[in-house]
């Protein structure tokens, strides 16, 4: 019997890009549900009722919630090909420990470089290079957070990279400038199809960005 | 060669006793270094440069850290007595409520504790939410694995004791027995199991582990 797989997602987020990625890297074909968040369907409600919140994974009519867990779950369930996280049960958790690093810290700083003004602005482009810098040590001279290979921490982090360009204009600052390891990695990253495959044009997030912006009256 | 394995961890601390609890669970033998988290030492430093925080396990000589990540760690090392369930589905079921239990339950129990007099309302109304949440959870079976303790059983210790005592110390109600019967009488019987029991803190550790956390934030 064939898997159904399907995916509830907005076309902009991070954390939906990650699954995309992690479907892509396994081969699996699924079905994209584009969301309107503003106007959540009945089936996000339903698979989601506790956080109402996209990405939704939805394998065989059950659903999974929370991208770090849908990646890990695609992961667990397509073993066979393209392994995001290492065998090793010491390596596994430094993939978690970093993976739960850049949940914690990228996302909320990010926002608050687009949304914030002054001195907060600031001070959250400052903190935010800070941890590209952390990020930059850890990489180290890899090709990839997972070595050789994609893995589970390049494809929780890199979903950012089509988000620079936003958080660049709005905090006007250069992350290649500052981090130059990591952008080089990002491209070596988008040079595998499962990955610029996953991510919208950074032109096209810049848009939504200046239309949210608009929307919360943010100049 | 013989495994050495250390904690470091601070008394009082919900996710300290977590990582107490799991080995204890599946038999491992190691050294706990209790911290003193207003003068941190350079041990615990070294081993988490980025978080500066406890729970840190140390296994022959490597670190873990973040107590979710080090549950999993001891559970795929360590096979005894296993935390997380075999089925994928499962396992991300049980992933699931744990860190609801952590990003939400914790953070928003902690506000309502800490919350000045005109926010508090608000504050307690988003753990009230929370709490039903977990009412739900516990109905549906999604955690209170009864003999064994798995992966969420763990993490609900912040529910059924840190947040009972804290109720109490900040005079704020949270988990009553009107409100969420079946979470509250799940909690009375969770802090008698015999393992979760022996690395619960009395109340005078909790006291200081609360003041010191008081000096910390200043």
């Amino acid at each position: 019997m064939a898997d159904e797989v399907i995916l509830l997602d907005f076309w902009p987020s991070p954390f939906g890009m990650r699954v995309r990625i992690a479907l892509a890297e396994k081969g699996i074909k699924y079905e994209y549900k584009e969301e309107d968040l503003r106007n959540k369907s009945p089936l996000l409600l339903q698979m989601n009722p506790i956080h109402k919140k996209i990405p939704v994974l939805v394998h065989n009519g059950k659903p999974i919630c929370e991208s770090l867990i849908q990646v890990q779950y695609i992961d667990e369930v397509w073993k066979g090909k393209a392994s995001l996280l290492p065998s090793d049960p010491c390596a596994r958790a430094q993939s978690r420990f970093w993976a739960d690093y850049v949940d914690k810290k990228i996302y909320d700083l990010g926002r608050k470089i687009w949304m914030c003004k002054g001195e907060e602005q600031e001070a959250s482009t400052k903190e935010f290079i800070e941890c590209l810098k952390v990020l930059e040590a850890e990489l180290g001279d890899r090709h990839y957070f997972g070595g050789s290979n994609l893995g589970y921490v390049d494809v929780v982090f890199v979903p950012f990279y089509t988000w620079f360009h936003a958080y660049e204009q709005c905090g006007n600052f250069s992350i290649e400038a500052e981090c130059p390891k990591i952008i080089a990695w990002a491209k070596r990253c988008m040079q595998k199809e499962s990955v610029s495959k996953s991510l919208p044009d950074h032109e096209k997030v810049y848009g939504f960005v200046l239309e949210l912006k608009k929307k919360f009256g943010i100049e | 060669m013989a495994e050495e394995v250390k904690l470091f961890g601070a008394c009082g601390s919900p996710f300290s006793s977590r990582i107490q609890v799991a080995l204890k669970l599946k038999g491992i033998s190691y050294e706990y270094i209790e911290e003193d988290l207003t003068n941190k030492s350079p041990l615990l430093l070294k081993y988490n440069p980025i978080h500066k925080k406890i729970p840190v396990l140390l296994h022959n000589g490597k670190s873990i850290v973040e107590s979710l990540v080090i549950l999993e760690y001891i559970d795929e090392t360590w096979k005894a007595n296993p935390i997380l369930p075999e089925d994928p589905y499962d396992r991300a079921t049980a992933r699931f409520w744990a860190k609801y239990i952590d990003e939400k339950c914790v953070a928003a129990a902690g506000k309502a504790f800490w919350a000045k007099e005109k926010e508090r309302e608000k504050a307690v109304e988003e753990a009230w939410d929370c709490l039903k949440t977990l009412e739900g959870a516990l109905k549906d079976k999604k955690f209170a694995g009864g003999e064994t303790l798995g992966l969420v059983d763990i993490a609900a210790n912040f529910i059924a004791f840190w947040l009972r005592s804290f109720q109490e110390i900040f005079g704020v109600e949270l988990l009553t027995e009107e409100k969420f019967p079946d979470l509250f009488k799940w909690s009375e019987e969770y802090v008698e199991h015999p393992i979760i029991k022996e690395y619960l803190p009395s109340r005078d550790e909790l006291i200081v582990f609360l003041n010191k956390r008081l000096q910390n934030l200043k």
